[in-house]
């Protein structure tokens, strides 16, 4: 499929089905086939958005296929359930759940073509080995290439049970191999949702309420509807879109749009937020999440007792590329094709807005311009369905950056109240965590460290009910909840009289002889991030600098991290982070040490600067001018280690950010003897004055 | 609306737009040359940026009745064959990871090049500081222009 517009320069789009594969590809199954002239051309089911599953789940095929990857083409696959399982991009779980998946397959096919060559040799298919797209006679070394056995090869019956190879025999697997879209994307091909056009299609933008909490009263779209180019402006649900021509023409008549909004529901400031936390964590009324021994007993009997309580704010996830999306609803069925990170939901929902079966709907994928969550809703879909389904013609709805940050769906605003009870020899014998959160479900991870280690524990959680969207914002929950964790420990460390880092090995040994309840986490894989981040930081052996430590299991891996304050004019810089991490198995070298600094580098920026604020249910921060996110000059040096332990690989998408602000918070406190207890760092009253984001 | 015709890449190319339309979307919408990404609208985030005249702008904050006879330069006029050293240097150092803001890093980084072929690193911060990246590539981003840098 491609798009012409006027210009006979201009580039096509090219968002590929299955169907678009040259005639002659033997297929082998859902996952590759192989061309007569020995191009081997691997689907990527799952939305890409920067996590590089594109590049790592093809890698993982080619392993066992034994595949050259020089000629390997990846094609990102249209959503199709009955091929592919688990075809979305959340919760750092593409690679954990579809690696047995992808080494089948591609050992399968391996398989296929040694009997192939197997028959046609009149061999013994043992007789024969696999190697960079051939098969070979071992004996003989005659080979054939894989291109020349694809057709025999597809026909031959698919074996029922394989053998996969062993680990150490990894020749991709564990390699630097570079993002499969890198030219395209460095040259400017038309790859993402908002490059997608064609022609006839309709451009679209929508006014929605303001503020949350309101709804339309009037609509006056007369002077909107006089602008050139626009086509329509049509209202439906709490939505009005001008329809036109181009996106600047419709940007343009949206300005003169007039509509007036009322109340529908409660009205909420930042500042009523603050309240309700405070109401909320003095409240009897929190659903227990863990209960061990006798909290209440262990707190009477303390020595010291130290009590925190932690407070982010709501984020925006404001990935570069705004929400977008494209349909095309006719009476014979619906086209979708843009980014979205659960492409199954969001064909169902459609499917049910508009009342037709899901059959009768394709979706097709495009590159995600970031995601961080944002995208695994599906509103900026349906709106473009339901306004296609009005209009009757194709149409691509365009969310401007301001839309983007008004427009919803956030980190929602979380307070934490941890309390610990210190014997007089410094042991953590209670341990209390309550979390608050704005519709955020249950704030607190109770089977996670350091449960399993103290004796009497309490966790509980109230959630208010805000008319502010909400969703899961990249590691969920444990993107603010490491940080209070870590930097609450770290305050209890001192309190206790001991080294931090000591004092987690402390409780993960106690943990370990003698562990109170069930627990997540296993605690020899954090203790060995912990020991490696120790190790490669010189953890307290360099005077001139200020070190931070946390650590923390997330998405089921471990990441562990140390950070380094230096004093300038008696201010506190951020010069560099380590990280240790445990993704078991590495599978590409170059995108997991990317993934690690681009995920310390998140949570460093959104810590220090993120910070989105309501004002009678209106955002008042509406595009990068006043939403800070970091930049260039900000980030410091990052140096990242793995724990190379041959675990099968348990995730790295999220499993770095988390860690990152508490380590920070504590070196800042050793640098400055000053705590910091809310994000965004940058505006406590602890750092005036202070510019986080500078540089020695 | 009125006619533009545009020194874009080499080439003169026409569009009826409206006079205040921004020159990105003039490329984006009218004359299919999407490389270049809107990020912000108001010129905060760099996604947008091209070169006029070598300098690098950001297209979203400049009508294209400003444009005149200047010679602009997108991602896809960089080079041919996107092999243009400071697209190699990003190849070479596997820069993106969702791609987006990557072209107008490239532009952004390719206008400080061509003006000042060794940057320190201080320059090479300064330059870049008005491009946002949210996936956080900054480091590799660094990485590539001074691997450019070095091979100029």
């Amino acid at each position: 499929m491609g798009f012409h517009w006027s210009n006979a320069e201009a580039s096509s789009m090219k968002v590929l089905k299955t169907a678009s594969l040259p005639v002659d590809d033997a297929n082998f199954n859902s996952y590759l086939s192989i061309s007569s002239d020995n191009i081997i051309t691997i689907f990527s089911p799952n939305p890409e958005l920067g996590q590089n599953i594109k590049t790592s789940f093809p890698m993982i095929v080619a392993e066992e296929l034994e595949a050259d990857w020089k000629n390997v083409k990846v094609i990102q696959a249209a959503l199709d359930t009955k091929k592919f399982e688990r075809q979305l991009t959340g919760g750092s779980g593409a690679i954990p759940h579809s690696w047995e998946r992808l080494r089948k397959a591609g050992a399968t096919a391996k398989q296929m073509l040694v009997e192939a060559a197997a028959k046609r040799w009149n061999v013994s298919a043992a007789s024969l080995k696999a190697e960079n797209s051939f098969v070979i006679d071992v004996a003989s070394g005659k080979k054939l290439t894989y291109g020349e056995l694809a057709t025999e090869a597809s026909s031959i019956a698919v074996p029922a049970d394989v053998k996969l190879k062993d680990k150490k025999d990894f020749k991709l697997i564990g390699t630097a191999v570079h993002n499969v879209d890198n030219l395209e994307m460095i040259t400017g091909k038309p790859l993402y949702g908002l490059d997608f056009y064609r022609e006839g299609m309709l451009f679209a933008m929508i006014q929605r309420p303001p503020a949350f909490g309101t709804k339309i009263k009037s609509v006056d779209s007369t002077a909107a509807k006089a602008m050139s180019g626009v086509v329509d402006v049509v209202t439906f649900k709490n939505n009005v879109a001008i329809v036109g021509k181009s996106t600047w023409q419709i940007n343009k008549a949206r300005k003169v749009l007039k509509v007036e909004y009322e109340k529908e529901g409660n009205i909420e400031s930042t500042s009523d937020h603050d309240q309700i936390f405070k109401e909320l964590l003095n409240s009897n009324e929190a659903t227990v999440r863990r209960k061990d021994g006798d909290v209440d007993a262990a707190f009477k009997s303390a020595a010291k007792v130290i009590s925190r309580e932690y407070q982010c704010p709501f984020l925006s996830h404001s990935p570069m590329e705004p929400m977008n999306f494209f349909a095309h609803v006719r009476e014979d069925g619906v086209e979708l094709v843009g980014p979205c990170q659960l492409p199954d939901i969001s064909r169902n929902e459609t499917a049910k807005l508009l009342g037709i079966a899901p059959e009768k709907i394709t979706l097709e994928l495009t590159r995600l311009g970031g995601g961080f969550g944002r995208r695994l809703k599906s509103d900026y879909v349906l709106e473009a369905a339901e306004l296609s389904s009005l209009i009757k013609a194709p149409v691509k709805v365009i969310w401007t950056r301001e839309d983007d940050m008004t427009g919803g769906s956030y980190r929602p605003a979380v307070r934490y109240r941890f309390e610990a009870a210190l014997d007089a020899g410094g042991n953590m014998i209670g341990y209390k965590l309550r979390g608050v959160g704005m519709n955020a479900g249950n704030p607190t991870r109770e089977d996670n460290f350091p449960s399993g280690a103290v004796d009497n524990l309490l966790i509980d959680s109230i959630e208010h009910k805000s008319p502010i969207t909400t969703g899961a914002w990249r590691a969920p929950i444990t993107n603010f909840l490491a940080y209070a964790e870590q930097a609450f420990l770290d305050e209890v460390a001192v309190e206790a009289k001991q080294d931090p880092i000591q004092f987690r090995l402390n409780l993960l040994e106690r943990a370990k002889k003698n562990p109170v309840g069930a627990i997540k986490y296993d605690i020899d894989r954090m203790k060995s991030v912990i020991e490696l981040a120790k190790e490669k930081s010189n953890w307290g052996k360099n005077k001139k600098v200020h070190q931070g430590f946390s650590v923390y299991f997330s998405h089921r891996s471990y990441v562990a991290q140390v950070a380094e304050v230096a004093m300038k004019n008696g201010k506190p810089m951020i010069q560099k982070i380590y990280a240790a991490a445990d993704c078991g198995i590495v599978i590409n070298l170059s995108g997991a040490y990317q993934q690690v600094k681009g995920g310390i580098v998140d949570g460093m920026g959104h810590a220090l600067f993120g910070n989105l604020t309501f004002k009678d249910g209106a955002v008042e921060q509406k595009n990068y001018n006043n939403y800070r996110l970091i930049r260039f000059k900000e980030v410091p040096e990052v140096e990242v280690h793995f724990v190379n332990n041959g675990i099968d690989p348990t995730g790295l998408g999220e499993p770095a950010l988390p860690p990152t602000g508490g380590a920070i918070a504590n070196a800042i406190f050793k640098a400055t003897g000053k705590r910091l207890y809310n994000q965004p760092f940058n505006k406590q009253e602890e750092m005036q004055g202070v510019n986080l984001g500078e540089k020695l | 609306m009125a006619s533009y015709t545009l020194q874009i890449n080499g080439k003169s190319l026409t569009a009826d737009v409206d006079a205040d339309t921004p020159l990105l979307w003039v490329l984006r919408d009218h004359l299919g040359l999407v490389g270049t990404k809107y990020g912000c609208g108001i010129a905060q985030c760099g996604a947008c940026t091209v070169h006029l005249n070598g300098n690098a702008i950001r297209s979203c904050s400049v009508p294209v009745s400003a444009i005149g006879v200047g010679k602009v330069t997108t991602i896809e006029g960089l080079s041919e064959k996107g092999d243009h050293p400071v697209q190699q240097a990003w190849s070479e150092v596997d820069v993106p990871q969702c791609g987006y803001c990557q072209a107008g890093q490239i532009m952004s980084a390719a206008a400080l090049l061509a003006k000042n072929p060794k940057p320190t690193k201080d320059q090479i911060d300064t330059a870049m500081n008005g491009n946002i990246c949210r996936c956080g590539t900054y480091h590799r981003i660094h990485e590539a222009i001074t691997l450019a840098s070095s091979k100029h």
